[in-house]
């Protein structure tokens, strides 16, 4: 008898029953690796700010080199964010409704959070 | 015949008998701080919204994060951002298949608990003394 039912391009494709196979893991990594050196370089960045007034601020993070700075920590830590709270909402939320719900809105925050910071960082950045 | 004797055993010790083993503590510690931190994204956003809409508004901001409230807030989110990175570099070096000795897994946790809180507070004095100030 045939052990395996999957279709030759299925098995090569290791991308299993929820096809999206080690992408979820693969990417919480990517994201990770690049957290550590964008979340120093944004504490730098936010301690070295505190205390000053808004004229200073808003010309120090509307810099070229800052500004791309920000945008690349803010993009890397909504997308592992959403990652990372997916997971905690399928460890502890079972309800048929809850679930699906939960996991929907925890993308709908990240993608707010991401489009909300970046419209902020580049409105200072082109001083519309 | 001797009757069947229903006998006082030891039931098996749940989570709250037990010590707390630091890598399990670190292990909590990572998850809560990543929570923290995903909700703590909204200061960021409004401390970036607030200096793009001028004095009025940044004044709004900075006498919250002025408030001790707001500066708890703001300490705790630097040591959740922290403790976070070095949770996550220690699961980075698990993932090469490093560290899962024993000595190495209490070291592992201790280095991330003693270093998320010493980098904290170094940080913030270094940054107070040779940056901070008002301007």
């Amino acid at each position: 008898m045939k052990k395996d039912f999957r279709t030759p391009l299925a098995r090569v494709g290791g991308l299993g029953s929820a096809k999206s196979g080690t992408g979820h893991f693969w990417w919480q990594r990517m994201t990770a690796v690049a957290n550590v050196p964008l979340v120093i370089a944004f504490v730098v960045i936010l301690v070295s700010l505190f205390g000053r007034n808004q004229a200073a601020v808003q010309q120090i993070l509307g810099t070229p080199l800052v500004a791309v700075i920000m945008l690349l920590f803010i993009g890397s830590i909504t997308y592992h964010m959403r990652l990372g709270m997916q997971i905690v909402i399928e460890d502890y939320v079972h309800g048929e409704i809850a679930r699906p719900f939960l996991i929907m809105t925890n993308t709908f925050f990240t993608i707010a959070v991401a489009l909300a910071a970046a419209y902020a960082i580049l409105k200072l950045s082109f001083g519309v | 015949m001797a009757e069947a004797k229903v006998r006082e055993r030891p039931l098996s010790p749940h989570l709250q008998i037990y010590r707390w083993p630091l890598p399990m503590a670190m292990s909590i510690a990572h998850r809560v701080t990543g929570v923290a931190l995903y909700f703590g994204t909204v200061f960021i956003v409004w401390w970036l919204l607030a200096v793009g809409s001028g004095p009025g508004g940044y004044a709004r901001f900075t006498s919250f994060i002025n408030s001790w409230f707001g500066r708890l807030i703001l300490f705790g989110y630097t040591w959740a951002l922290i403790h976070h990175m070095l949770g996550g570099i220690r699961h980075l070096i698990w993932d090469t298949g490093r560290g899962f000795e024993p000595n190495e897994r209490e070291w592992l946790a201790l280095a991330t608990a003693v270093g998320s809180v010493s980098l904290t507070l170094l940080l913030w004095i270094v940054g107070y003394f040779v940056f901070g100030g008002a301007r």
